[in-house]
């Protein structure tokens, strides 16, 4: 059985209303454990909402999404997530960031910055410990945000568009060190972007969803062996085959 | 660096020399000109009569002192004990504030002088009496910002805590909300540390105190017995207490639970 499957799921917003619209309609999906799942498409075709649902953020209108054989009802640190959005406490210092999900636990203070110290050292901020967010660059707070998470140990790690923020050199870097922690910390990773090229960096598989409603497009192994190189043929004609399925054709 | 310096000096030496120029034309127009110290005391009045009432043995200063500290006292730990619980309720549970904010902007609008008469006839010629009136000039301000901090609360930070295993309410409240709040919640305080420190003066020449002390009190005495310079001593201690009050809390707010924020309040 995969880890996290998804059954006929449909999402509907405002259902009833003038303004309803079908956000997801007839998801079917199986995830491996330890693999790395990029959604892409355009906006509006509901990647976000589909990992959403899975984190528990939101719930679906019919249909189930099942990690490890249970129902996802509601939010659980099994499942982390990395936010777009700056998302660290501000008012927190890094490494209590990093324990936030921990000490809701009740894990003991000593448990805690045992695994904090692994998980900061795992993200390369050791020095930053002490440090408040807003003394970190935009990189570095995702990669905190990253480590938060995986203090937990949840089973799947949810990522929405975790780089859109940075500057392009420090995006590509940040993909270099996610695979990195991703291959170390062995665990099953969901990736949204719009970035067709981020998606054949990272992926094992690239889900390919279109829009109004939302649905599966296609699904596209990736089996360039890793560390990709951007500039290799094959790692372009495998972009421009999946920017081609997005009907965006050869760019 | 250089001119850092003379930065500096400036910052000091210009206000400085901007003070000692409106005393020395306060005294040269109070000596010269008006020449009444019922109508315009001079510094040096001012001065005298400060050195008398602070150490002189009839003077009241210190016992005044104490008791507007007090009455304000009184009046601040209210409106924190009930301004800040009302406002999370109401910021966070959309059915209390659509329950309590007509009531509350109903209230609100009466001036807190206003609430002088009830306050006597209920709580008497005591300390609770002016720390009342304290009370309802406090209480609105801390109430609205606690309300508004928790309505600007980033949804990230709720969700992040959510899929962090903060899911109830309460811890939600307690480790998320509140201390994203507090910078919000703070200057909600030192608003009505302000608005207070008004009412005070208010409550006290209106009699409502325990008697015989009080700052605002006693400068109305005083004005009843036409001793001018004693009142401008009284007005320059309420000014210099008040800013006193609001440097003290800025610098422990900056310093204990506002260090992660860059700006200061």
């Amino acid at each position: 059985m995969s880890l996290l499957s998804i059954e006929n799921l449909r999402k509907v917003f405002s259902e009833g209303e003038t303004d309803e619209v079908v956000a997801l309609e007839g998801i079917n999906l199986e995830i491996e454990d330890e693999e790395f799942i990029c959604l892409v498409g355009p906006s509006g075709c509901g990647k976000t909402t589909l990992l959403r649902i899975v984190a528990g953020l939101d719930t679906p209108s019919s249909g189930v999404a099942l990690l490890a054989g249970n129902e996802i009802l509601g939010p659980d640190p099994e499942r982390g997530m990395v936010f777009q959005e700056y998302s660290l406490f501000p008012w927190l210092s890094v490494i209590d960031n990093i324990e936030f999900g921990l000490e809701m636990k009740g894990v003991s203070k000593k448990a805690r910055s045992e695994t904090s110290e692994k998980y900061l050292e795992l993200v390369g901020l050791k020095q930053f410990a002490g440090s408040f967010p807003h003394e970190l660059s935009g990189g570095m707070r995702q990669r905190v945000a990253i480590a938060r998470a995986l203090a937990n140990d949840p089973k799947v790690l949810l990522m929405d568009e975790p780089f859109g923020a940075l500057d392009a050199q420090t995006r590509n870097m940040m993909q270099k060190e996610l695979l990195e922690i991703w291959r170390r910390a062995k665990k099953t990773v969901i990736f949204v972007t719009h970035s067709v090229d981020e998606a054949v960096f990272l992926a094992d598989r690239i889900i390919i969803m279109s829009p109004r409603p939302g649905k599966i497009k296609e699904i596209v192994a990736v089996d360039i062996p890793r560390c990709r190189e951007r500039t290799a043929p094959e790692f372009a004609n495998l972009r421009k085959y999946v920017l081609s399925l997005m009907g965006e054709g050869t760019i | 660096m250089a001119s850092n310096k003379k930065d500096n000096l400036k910052r000091v030496l210009l206000p400085a020399a901007s003070i000692l120029i409106f005393i020395i034309i306060w005294q040269i127009v109070a000596e010269f000109y008006v020449n009444n110290p019922f109508l315009l005391p001079s510094f040096t009045d001012v001065i005298s009569a400060f050195l008398s009432m602070a150490f002189g043995p009839k003077g009241s200063l210190p016992k005044d002192l104490w008791y507007s500290l007090l009455h304000f006292a009184i009046g601040m730990v209210a409106a924190i004990i009930v301004g800040i619980p009302v406002g999370v309720a109401m910021g966070w549970f959309k059915d209390v504030d659509i329950a309590l904010n007509p009531l509350i902007e109903l209230i609100r609008p009466i001036p807190p002088l206003a609430w002088i008469p009830f306050a006597i006839i209920w709580f008497g010629l005591t300390n609770a009496a002016a720390g009342f009136i304290i009370f309802i000039g406090a209480v609105f301000p801390i109430l609205i910002n606690t309300y508004t901090g928790f309505r600007e609360v980033p949804k990230v930070f709720i969700e992040a805590g959510k899929v962090l295993g903060c899911t109830n309410n309460f811890s939600l409240i307690r480790r998320v909300a509140f201390p994203s709040a507090i910078p919000s919640i703070m200057s909600g305080i030192r608003i009505s540390m302000g608005v207070g420190w008004m009412c005070l003066v208010g409550a006290e020449i209106f009699g409502a105190g325990s008697g015989k002390y009080g700052l605002g009190k006693n400068l109305w005495t005083y004005y009843n017995l036409h001793q001018m310079p004693s009142v401008v001593v009284y007005m320059l201690i309420l000014g210099f207490i008040g800013i006193f009050i609001d440097l003290i809390f800025r610098h422990y707010v900056n310093k204990q639970m506002l260090k992660w924020r860059e700006e200061d309040l």
